[in-house]
């Protein structure tokens, strides 16, 4: 008996040794002259073949980087550090040009609590199976589902699913790769800028008291956000609110006015202009403020009044001297993390 | 001879791989798109199958078979040396022809598990033949594979063009035709005495 193991395991060890020596051998002999920039791409590359970029896995980035058909920017999980590594093999300088991180956000807050159910499910425990039948189970045709199809698809474990049934998504584990929000079927994951810190969290198009009727939170297009924006940034479409990010900048008043909390701020307050002694008193800053909450005089140091200033930031991106910082108070705290904790409490 | 020219026209029409073993159906049917890829992916299989037939010749017959080991390591030891010659191919095809590397795609390394060559090894330890009749075994089962890849291919080239009922579009039509050249090839059995 044990000759016969002793014999097997000898006779496949040689054979295995001969074939592999044959091999080693072989890919020597046939070695293919691949660009090399190719496999130093690849190696920087996150390798999670995400497919974000649009190309199958990261090895066809790396192919279509060096054919120069992708910018080295085109890895969006990899983010900027990737991006400099790769202009570094290019030989091109990253040129700061990488794309403002994006994070998924989650458009809706019609959790268990908030919004009516129309009917009992019971199938398969998943999103684009229960948006099948009959467009899913919630009354509000637009919610999210809740069996948590985007948490799954996640490839950095940035979602999980908090107890009142909605996506709670890792703003800091998020590379913004955009899987979740491809994969949910109502479309209730949007990328947006990492800078924008308010959203309208739903998507609801249908009537005002119709919304209302099927869930606590959602945007019953009263147009009180469109009239509290200074910037002309909020608009209601369609019966439902919608922030042009390129015009927002984040002051927070369509959230205090949203009365069904519809909009949502990722901080309780809002930041505040403080000016230091940089100031020579130029008043650019308190001609450009659009709620004249600054006032001074010329050549001396400006004040900024902390009950007027919206947080716009407009002072400090026009201030030459940059004698303007935007400071967050007390309220520092993130919403949305505290939602999570509420969930889970 | 006369023997060999037996079992090579016996594998290539009268057993065919595929069409009367219904071995390797994968391929056939995943890689019949285009006459040209069909033939290239057949050449492919034809060296593996005829470098198999050598390989496990040697195997069963110089390791296996002295040491009393072929009831248990057969299988092991084929599949083994089929993954390594495949590995070899696959080096070949692509120094030699990235564009053929890229058009057989996951089928080349799906060779590896192709059940004609697996059956291949079987059914030459099964027949007992020597190693000419091996290698002529495996020459024409590798013949017989390219040709029934050539000719589905050419087929499904033409029904390109025909007029398929909505039902049976795609794979069913195929199937169809994979069923209808499977009966047309059991008319040559009786060609040969086996």
């Amino acid at each position: 008996m044990a000759n016969v193991i002793l014999v097997s395991v000898l006779s496949m060890g040689g054979l295995s040794l001969l074939l592999g020596a044959g091999l080693a051998y072989a890919s020597k002999k046939f070695a293919v002259e691949t660009d090399p920039r190719v496999d130093a791409i690849n190696e920087v590359l996150p390798g999670a073949n995400c497919g974000a970029c649009g190309y199958p896995g990261c090895s066809g980035l790396a192919a279509a980087v060096v054919e120069g058909n992708a910018p080295v920017t085109a890895c969006l999980v990899g983010g900027p550090a990737v991006a400099q590594k790769i202009a570094e093999i290019m030989g091109v300088s990253a040129s700061g040009e990488t794309k403002d991180r994006k994070v998924a956000r989650v458009l809706c807050q019609g959790g268990v609590k908030e919004a009516r159910l129309k009917s009992d499910y019971h199938g398969v425990k998943s999103c684009r199976a229960a948006s099948m039948v009959n467009g899913g189970p919630k009354g509000c045709p637009f919610g999210c589902i809740g069996f948590g199809d985007c948490a799954k698809v996640c490839p950095v474990g940035a979602i999980t699913m908090s107890e009142n049934g909605l996506p709670v998504i890792d703003e800091e584990k998020c590379t913004g790769c955009g899987l979740c929000a491809k994969e949910c079927p109502k479309q209730v994951i949007a990328l947006t800028s990492a800078k924008n810190e308010v959203h309208v969290r739903c998507r609801a198009t249908l009537k005002g008291k119709d919304t209302k009727e099927v869930c606590k939170v959602g945007c019953i297009a009263c147009k009180q956000c469109e009239k509290a924006c200074p910037f002309d940034a909020v608009h209601v479409l369609n019966n439902v609110a919608i922030i042009d990010y390129e015009k927002c900048r984040n002051c927070m008043k369509c959230v205090e006015k949203c009365p069904t909390k519809a909009i949502t701020s990722a901080f309780a307050e809002r930041k505040k202009a403080v000016i230091n002694d940089n100031c020579i008193g130029c008043t650019i800053c308190a001609k450009n403020c659009p709620v004249n909450a600054i006032s001074g005089e010329v050549k001396k140091k400006h004040a900024v009044n902390a009950e007027l200033c919206i947080g716009c930031s407009i002072c400090a991106e026009k201030c030459p001297k940059g004698a303007i910082t935007m400071v967050r108070g007390e309220g520092n705290i993130k919403t949305s993390i505290c939602d999570a904790c509420a969930a889970v409490k | 001879m006369k023997e060999l020219l037996f079992i090579i026209a016996g594998s290539v029409l009268v057993n065919n791989f595929v069409l009367s073993r219904f071995l390797g159906e994968c391929p056939f049917l995943g890689v019949s798109r285009k006459l040209e890829t069909a033939i290239s992916m057949g050449v492919a299989t034809t060296f593996v199958l005829t470098m198999t037939s050598v390989a496990t010749y040697f195997i069963q017959f110089y390791i296996l078979e002295p040491f009393g080991l072929s009831r248990f390591l057969q299988i092991v030891s084929f599949i083994l040396v089929i993954a390594a010659l495949v590995q070899l191919v696959e080096m070949v095809i692509l120094k030699t022809s990235p564009a053929l590397y890229k058009a057989l795609g996951i089928y080349l390394p799906l060779i590896t598990t192709n059940c004609a060559v697996l059956g291949l090894a079987l059914l030459i330890a099964i027949k007992r033949y020597n190693f000419i009749q091996s290698v002529a075994f495996g020459l024409g089962a590798g013949i017989g594979f390219t040709l029934a890849m050539a000719l589905m291919a050419g087929i499904r080239e033409e029904m390109e063009f025909g007029d398929v009922p909505e039902a049976l579009q795609g794979a069913a039509i195929v199937l169809i035709t994979a069923g209808l050249l499977s009966m047309a090839f059991l008319g040559f059995s009786g060609l040969i005495p086996m």
